[in-house]
């Protein structure tokens, strides 16, 4: 059937069908039309946020901790552009998001209009896909198609850019439109010769390794993982992206590789003779310099974005397709060989992997005059809250220390900016996942540095009533930049210090002006108590200042652009590899 | 380096060669030529993409271009099984002694005159980019006044149509 109604309530009624319960905005001119019908949904909670940049990260810290479609809504011009930081994050940790936005009336498009800005070409390169509608006919389909293409295939940001006259004429509508994507056919299903000749691999090696990324948990293929490590018993590293993916109390897991990674997972993939790489991209943070990484290695690449495979490093074995259905494949492809004899021999493997754990696990440096070191907060963090809670980092020294010492059980418990970098996530992340999981803990544990970005969002915290608790690492610094400084640049502290002795601004004091709880903890033997006053208070937001030592330095470290052979578990010290034999 | 051709068939949408040209600029691949038209089918157009690069990158090409929504299909043409032309239009400097001249290699090359000044013409030609380059090589002692030159369309010979599922596509399956 058939109903008028104009582009601006077909909008929300289209939301409404494809499942929409919450989106992130801000309203302005363009976009005012949608608002009115917007305030009568009563399926869809819109909240108001305090800038665009925290509807987008918001929008994405919901998609992350629910696995669904995360939703943005700004006007056009500079409430589009300001969308544009956290879509580019989206775009590079496949983070399924659609962003609407209003756009000047058609006949003003290319005029310069008053809040004019082109949004969708713009955003042409950090966007799955973007369309420009001006029709008002063409709303429901296009956003069909928007969530379509964000949640399918590779998950991406989309976003959708509505002209104010398409908003404002009527047209009829239905549900569900017919999509019209002839190009888009994303591929799930490996193919079958590919596994076997993988499966063959894993039985042969003698030094496999299972190479987990961030497209595993997307595709809901923890439990599938953890079975085919285990029939196997070849070890697992988890990236950034994929902590959590593979339970860190695993006697298999060896941990984050990396740049900051553990010693046993950097040296697992080192001295492999089989990466089987699960929905990762061989990104420059992992791999080092590419031309030493994993140098003996062969390649089994399993990814569902055909151009990720072989764009890095060869694989010699490529499987296109969705990671549950690979994984679950390889199983049966691995029993196959089993059942027929052939099981792979890792036991020297283990030795020297088991090795590596016990002689480098991580570790951090205590300050003699009683200051606080990070990793201790991290530590007791994981303690006191546990592996049920989300952890929602920003990023630097802290993110890393985050990724590092707590420990994660479940897959999606750990939300950060990984491929962007995007200094502010936290914040506004940790609101939308907690929209997402209500039920469930958030904490944000961010820089002081990246705090200063996004912490307006603890207004819209506060007053939409989602308790988020803050942990800011507070060492008075921009800290990765400062730790770069001590080591490359001769400890010149260009442009990073932020003067935390003059306590500008005070976030204790700041948390109590958005209408939350500020609590502050300066020495080791009060973390506790105020970690649990945090964890008490569930009605609003909390913010705790850990005041912390500023020379705390993120290690194992693999400086950038060297080979991951030279990894430094600590300043100058290098581990001892074990020769090949 | 090597030229390969692709033939991409994209749909007849705002913004799509926006969106090819985008990603060749930020991917780093180098277009030699590109031409955009329609085809016998009104909702599709076909983009001809002469690229410059090595075979390993080439899969990278195909598989980014793959990735974009609109484009529906891509094909490698290969200059022996495809018949591959430009067009060309080049304004030579004549006079009476030397118009006869200019005339006769227009007919060597099998060229078409399409305009006369007192002290110039207009020549039309297509074929190989070779051919382009020969012919002008040819004139140059005369004076180019003018040149203008298209992009290469390709079409893959014998009775298959880039449409027909037979035909190979580069695909997304690695």
């Amino acid at each position: 059937m058939t109903e008028q109604m104009t582009g601006a309530q077909a909008l929300v009624r289209a939301l409404e069908h494809v499942g929409v319960d919450t989106v992130f905005g801000i309203p302005g001119g363009a976009i005012l039309p949608a608002y009115d019908p917007l305030y009568d949904s009563t399926k869809v909670r819109h909240v108001l946020v305090r800038h665009e940049q925290g509807a987008g990260h918001a929008a994405e810290g919901y998609a992350q901790a629910t696995g669904r479609v995360g939703v943005c809504m700004a006007t056009s011009g500079p409430g589009a552009t300001n969308l544009v930081t956290p879509i580019a994050d989206a775009y590079m940790d496949s983070v399924p998001i659609v962003a609407i936005t209003g756009q000047v009336a058609s006949p003003l498009i290319g005029t310069d209009a008053f809040q004019e800005a082109d949004i969708a070409g713009i955003t042409m390169p950090i966007t799955k896909h973007n369309f420009l509608v001006t029709r008002a006919e063409d709303i429901p389909r296009t956003i069909a198609e928007a969530f379509h293409i964000a949640s399918t295939g590779r998950p991406g940001p989309v976003l959708v850019d509505i002209s104010k006259d398409a908003l404002q004429s009527r047209a009829g509508f239905s549900w569900p439109p017919v999509m019209q994507l002839p190009g888009y056919r994303p591929v799930t299903r490996p193919h079958s010769k590919q596994i076997r000749e993988a499966a063959r691999l894993m039985t042969e090696a003698r030094r496999p390794v299972l190479y987990v990324g961030g497209g595993v948990h997307k595709a809901g293929a923890s439990a599938e993982l953890r079975e085919l490590a285990e029939i196997t018993g070849i070890p697992v590293v988890t990236t950034l992206m994929a902590r959590g993916t593979f339970p860190d109390s695993h006697p298999q897991h060896m941990g984050m590789p990396g740049m900051h990674g553990t010693v046993s997972a950097v040296g697992a993939l080192q001295q492999s003779d089989l990466l089987i790489a699960l929905g990762t991209r061989f990104d420059d943070r992992v791999t080092g310099q590419l031309v030493s990484f994993a140098p003996h290695a062969k390649v089994i690449h399993a990814d569902i974005d055909p151009a990720e495979i072989s764009k890095n490093r060869h694989a010699d074995v490529p499987i296109v397709g969705d990671c549950r259905e690979v994984i679950g494949d390889l199983i049966t492809a691995v029993r196959n060989e089993q059942a027929e004899g052939r099981k792979g021999d890792y036991a020297e493997w283990w030795r020297i992997l088991n090795g590596y754990k016990e002689t480098y696990p991580l570790g951090y440096e205590q300050f003699a005059d009683g200051s606080l070191a990070p990793q201790y907060v991290m530590e007791r963090l994981s303690a006191i809250v546990g592996p049920e809670a989300y952890y929602v980092a920003g990023v630097g020294q802290h993110q890393m220390w985050a990724a590092q010492f707590i420990g994660y059980e479940h897959p999606g418990t750990f939300i950060n900016s990984g491929g962007a970098g995007t200094m502010g996530f936290a914040v506004p992340a940790a609101m939308g996942a907690k929209m997402g999981r209500p039920d469930s803990t958030v904490w944000a544990i961010d820089g002081d540095g990246c705090f200063q970005m996004t912490n307006q969002e603890l207004a819209t915290c506060a007053i939409e009533g989602v308790p988020i608790k803050v942990a800011v690492i507070d060492n008075g610094s921009l800290g990765m930049v400062r730790q770069w400084q001590t080591l490359f640049y001769d400890e010149r502290y260009s442009n990073t210090d932020l003067q935390q002795v003059k306590r500008i601004p005070d976030f204790v004091k700041l948390a109590e002006a958005y209408g939350c709880v500020g609590l502050r903890c300066e020495r080791p033997e009060d973390v506790d108590a105020t970690i649990r006053k945090a964890m008490e208070i569930n009605d609003v937001p909390v913010v705790v200042d850990f005041v912390v030592h500023r020379d705390a330095m993120v290690w194992p470290m693999v400086a950038a652009g060297t080979s991951n052979d030279d990894i430094k578990y600590a300043r100058d010290m290098a581990p001892k590899w074990e020769s090949e034999e | 380096m090597s030229l390969h051709t692709l033939s991409v068939l994209v749909e007849n949408k705002p913004g799509v060669l926006a969106r090819v040209a985008a990603l060749f600029s930020r991917r780093g691949f180098n277009i030699d030529s590109l031409a955009v038209g329609p085809t016998e089918h009104g909702d599709i157009s076909r983009m001809t993409i002469v690229v410059n690069v090595e075979a390993l990158p080439l899969e990278q090409v195909t598989k980014q271009l793959n990735k974009l929504v609109n484009v529906i299909k891509i094909v490698e043409l290969d200059s022996a099984q495809s018949v591959q032309r430009e067009l060309m239009l080049v304004k030579v400097r004549t006079d009476d002694e030397t118009r006869s001249h200019v005339l006769e290699v227009v007919n060597l090359f099998r060229a078409r005159c399409v305009d006369v000044a007192p002290d110039a013409v207009t020549i039309e030609v297509t074929g190989t980019s070779d051919k382009l380059k020969a012919f002008v090589r040819v004139l140059e002692p005369y004076g180019i006044k003018e040149l203008v030159q298209s992009g290469m369309v390709a079409i893959g010979r014998g009775a298959r149509s880039i449409t027909d599922r037979s035909l190979r596509a580069l695909d997304r399956s690695a």
